[in-house]
């Protein structure tokens, strides 16, 4: 049973300080496995446990017992008893929650998350693949690539895990047969370019019999390597890449035994930093130097990703809890407006509009989740539409906080871009975040600058640029008096520009049809567009139905204050109908067109609009003067 | 590729950053001291989290009146030298009723270690207990969270237990509850051992092979550490050299045999040894084999 690449004993038993020295340099990888219970998940671990001498005589003697009374392997050991823990579980035959196993090699020192279970798969496994390096996907040979390969490769993805491996199980099912092995790696490369999975390393293995775990298997000599430890012990992991990444410490405490000391103890999230280092304190923006790294061995001249020091600081600047210490000349953002991807991980479904605690590395803020741009199906990927998010329920979503926090996208840097929710009433954890970018920039406090700025733009146009958004029923006249508007503003020496909905469509939106999340994207992307050209000084005139409160609230949050001003065309239903210009309320009626707003699908009325046009009222001449007055008054 | 960070510098790192994460929502935080080998490393780390203050937070020990001398001796020494108040408390019924571990049995460890905890922790309102389990100690420790809440009862419920991602622990509670957190959970007893030696860590004597009296007790070898030992008629205090994995009532805490004088020895027998750490310990075993799980579910540690 025992392999080369664990006999250590006899190094240990001859010179165990020479052993210990080694030991002491090896290097520390987290990993994930993956897969259902039938897929030999445990088995693999208690394997590795097994193989790497973790597993004492007295432990062993009672997993011979237990395997006798409840394994599952007839008379053989059954390793999945060695990982099983929680009295509840063993009596199901199934695992709950999420477990850390410890195992060393020659090389490394590992930190298995083990994440079962099946209606909390999701949960469990974005818990225990938020801290790993690593993901170990586990198919079972005789089944190929299933629904939950996919879903368990998209969660490791979605977490960021860099390496991927696909651990092909039980190949002595199958008589350690090469075309299945290669036929399962085929499916499963073509799947994993899908969803942006560009490179994995496939292996054989049995954890049952023990092949290709510890050493190649005799068993597979057209397999040419790696065995899964080697790999293990061998890939890149962390450390280099953190560090290699611009200087980032969230504050966690401010040190202050007496009034000649001021340290802020932190974890460097990122870079490296030394002492006489330009930093910048977020989100003040205030600027000075490290004077020193204060540890209870003595100051260092260095500090790296990973770390937890103690810095002290040139000047008495403000600085507490919460901010981040970071490189002056590259610092994060801040912003309080965000698009993020949430896990749900509470039994009580997401409210849209309900304030939680969000905590983003040291940083504690009240946040509101707005409904979901879609949700994502984990086992199709198909995108969803959605007004909440259920327990494991994976969504797209916007975040407003209450006051401006420092991130950095989650993608570049998981400390400050993961984040989790918290229930103010119950203290419960309720989901996990990941953020994408900044929707609305609160403080430009470390925007790079470009000489010529928005307002420079705007006041070589001699205007103040705006963006018009004319919201109404289909044939409430909304073209009409957009048109106007735009006519009359020429005249006027304005420069403006009409984004027409179906022009949009033919070009930058060409991609997008008519569902829900469709819809909410096209209005997305017309939203960014103003944006831009309101950047650009341009006075920006939309006409779209936009039916949906949400849709027209997120335009508003990428605008500045003020710039957004909403033009409710109040038509009545009757009365558009009546008109009927395109002749498409009728096909609506007889059923020929679907999601019809007004017929089948609701239009949600403005509250408080910036402009009311009601057009049963006035001519469409006066509703464009109405409009140009409070643009220009 | 080298890795600048070796993995005992990571397991610090972590432990430092969790031990300062407590103070950002803790009301009125303390140590668990039971003067282990665990309880050491965890000290030492809260002295290098906290530096140059020393940790803000007391040292609590709850004491059984039974420990070994050994230990009540770096107890003190240590929370001296640490500049941090020790506060040490016996649960007063079990003093009263002079309960022990020769005529008690579990009794002994549920009133003074199991309640005189919670009583410790009522009395002084200390809402965050650090503690020095780790994962590998035990198979329903490898599930336990790093923060693990306890109702106003202090018992602990595997459901309401929350998911821990990346670094970011949800420290909130309600008033009454409370937090066990757990900074080395992702430590193993090599790693306690190789940090020990790498830090120069005090630690009680008793884990270096020694001449020790000692006798034979239900196939456990015991240390008679004070004249309370009751020998049964004819026996005499055997002299062996032995040593302890780990420390706790002398009792009810088996030593193994050993020449192991030296931290190098001590781990060379650990990693050649081929019987698990808590077998020393008799509190594992009653019960069967969910025991220790049922005893978090009461409130002890």
């Amino acid at each position: 049973m025992t392999d080369p690449v664990y006999v250590t004993d006899a190094l240990i038993a001859e010179d165990i300080d020479a052993y210990l020295a080694g030991h002491e340099k090896k290097s520390l990888l987290r990993f994930i496995t993956c897969g259902s219970v039938d897929d030999g998940k445990s088995t693999l671990i208690g394997r590795l446990l097994y193989d790497s001498k973790m597993i004492f005589e007295d432990q062993l003697a009672a997993l011979e017992a237990d395997s006798k009374r409840v394994g599952t392997q007839g008379q053989e050991i059954d390793f999945a008893l060695l990982v099983d823990g929680l009295a509840a579980e063993r009596e199901q035959g199934i695992t709950i929650d999420v477990a850390y196993r410890f195992f060393t090699t020659e090389k490394r020192k590992f930190i298995v998350a083990d994440t079962p279970g099946h209606e909390q798969y999701t949960r469990n496994m974005v818990t225990g693949a938020s801290t790993a390096d690593l993901a170990v996907i586990l198919i079972d040979a005789r089944k190929g690539v299933l629904t939950q390969t996919r879903r368990h490769s998209f969660l490791a993805h979605l977490l960021g895990i860099r390496h991927i491996v696909l651990a092909v199980n039980k190949m002595d099912l199958v008589g350690y047969d090469k075309a299945v092995f290669d036929r399962i790696t085929l499916a499963y490369r073509a799947f994993a370019s899908e969803i942006g999975i560009t490179h994995f390393t496939a292996i054989p293995i049995s954890g049952f019999k023990g092949d290709n775990i510890t050493a190649l298997s005799e068993n597979t000599p057209w397999f040419k390597g790696p065995a899964l430890i080697e790999h293990l012990e061998n890939v890149e992991v962390g450390g280099a890449t953190d560090e290699a990444k611009p200087f980032r410490l969230p504050v966690q405490w401010v040190n202050r035994p007496n009034l000649d000391f001021r340290g802020f103890a932190g974890q460097l999230a990122s870079g490296t930093v030394k002492p006489g280092d330009a930093v910048r304190i977020l989100p003040s923006g205030k600027t000075t130097t490290v004077s020193r790294i204060v540890t209870l061995g003595g100051d260092l001249n260095e500090a790296v990703a990973g770390q937890s020091v103690t810095l002290t600081l040139a000047d008495e600047v403000d600085c507490s809890r919460g901010d981040v210490i970071a490189t002056a000349d590259n610092p994060p953002e801040t912003a309080d407006q965000f698009e993020a991807t949430l896990v749900w991980m509470a039994d009580e479904a997401m409210i849209p509009g309900r304030a939680y605690w969000l905590k983003l590395a040291t940083q504690s803020v009240s946040a509101t989740v707005h409904a979901p741009k879609y949700e994502i199906n984990v086992n199709t990927l198909d995108h969803l539409a959605a007004k909440t998010l259920d327990l494991n329920g994976i969504g797209v979503v916007e975040v407003s906080t209450d006051k401006p926090i420092v991130f950095e996208s989650y993608a570049d840097n998981h400390t400050l871009g993961g984040f989790i929710l918290i229930d103010k009433l119950t203290n419960a954890t309720v989901a996990a975040g990941m953020l994408h970018f900044s929707l609305r920039r609160a403080q430009n406090v470390h925007w790079q600058a470009t000489d010529i700025s928005r307002d420079m733009r705007a006041d070589l146009k001699n205007q103040k640029p705006a963006l018009l958004w004319f919201t109404g029923l289909s044939g409430s006249g909304k073209s009409t008096i957009a048109n106007l508007v735009e006519k009359k503003l020429h005249r006027m020496n304005r420069h403006s520009f009409l984004l027409d909905g179906d022009n949009v469509r033919h070009g930058l939106n060409r991609d997008l049809g008519f569902t829900e999340a469709d819809r909410i994207e096209n209005i997305r992307r017309v939203g960014e567009v103003a944006k831009l050209m309101t950047d650009a000084g341009l006075i920006v005139i939309t006409a779209f139905i936009s039916p949906f409160r949400a849709e027209r609230e997120m335009v508003r949050s990428m605008l500045s204050e003020g710039e957004f001003l909403e033009i409710f065309i109040d038509t009545p239903l009757a009365e558009a109908e009546r008109r009927d210009v395109k002749g498409l309320y009728k096909k609506a009626r007889s059923g020929q067109l679907k999601n019809f707003t007004g017929i089948d699908s609701p239009y949600e009325a403005p509250e408080s609009p910036e402009v009311r046009i009601d057009t049963t009222a006035m001519t469409p001449e006066e509703a464009a003067d109405l409009i140009i007055d409070r643009l220009l008054g | 590729m080298t890795d600048t960070l070796t993995h005992l510098d990571r397991l610090e790192a972590e432990s430092i950053h969790i031990m300062r994460e407590v103070m950002a929502d803790a009301a009125k935080p303390v140590m668990l001291y039971s003067v282990g080998k665990d309880s050491a490393v965890m000290l030492h780390l809260a002295r290098k989290a906290f530096y140059p203050s020393p940790p803000p937070f007391p040292l609590l020990h709850v004491d059984t009146t039974w420990k070994f001398r050994a230990m009540y001796e770096l107890r003190d020494r240590m929370a001296a030298e640490s500049g941090m108040e020790l506060i040490v408390y016996r649960n007063p019924e079990a003093k009263e009723r002079g309960i022990n571990p020769f005529d008690h049995g579990p009794l002994h460890t549920d009133m003074w270690k199991t309640e005189g905890l919670k009583q410790a922790l009522d009395l002084h309102g200390f809402d965050v207990a650090f503690g020095g389990a780790r994962r590998d100690e035990e198979k329903s420790r490898a599930k336990e969270r790093i923060f693990s809440f306890r109702t106003a009862t202090h018992g602990w419920d595997p459901k309401q237990q929350r998911p821990e991602l990346w670094n970011l622990y949800n420290a909130r509670k309600a008033k009454g509850e409370s937090i066990r957190v757990f900074p080395i959970s992702n430590w193993t007893e090599l790693d306690i051992w190789q940090y020990i030696a790498r830090e120069n860590i005090p630690i009680v004597p008793l884990y270096f092979a020694a001449p020790r009296p000692t006798v034979t007790r239900d196939g456990l070898l015991l240390m008679v550490d004070d004249e309370r030992f009751p020998l049964l008629p004819g026996e005499t205090p055997v002299e062996r050299s032995v040593r302890f994995r780990t420390l706790g009532c002398y009792p009810l805490t088996g030593a193994v045999e050993s020449e192991a004088t030296t931290l190098s020895e001590v781990i060379q027998e650990m990693l050649l040894t081929t019987t698990s750490e808590r077998q020393g310990r008799i509190i594992d075993k009653d019960g069967g084999d969910a025991s220790m799980e049922k005893k978090k579910q009461e409130g002890y540690f």
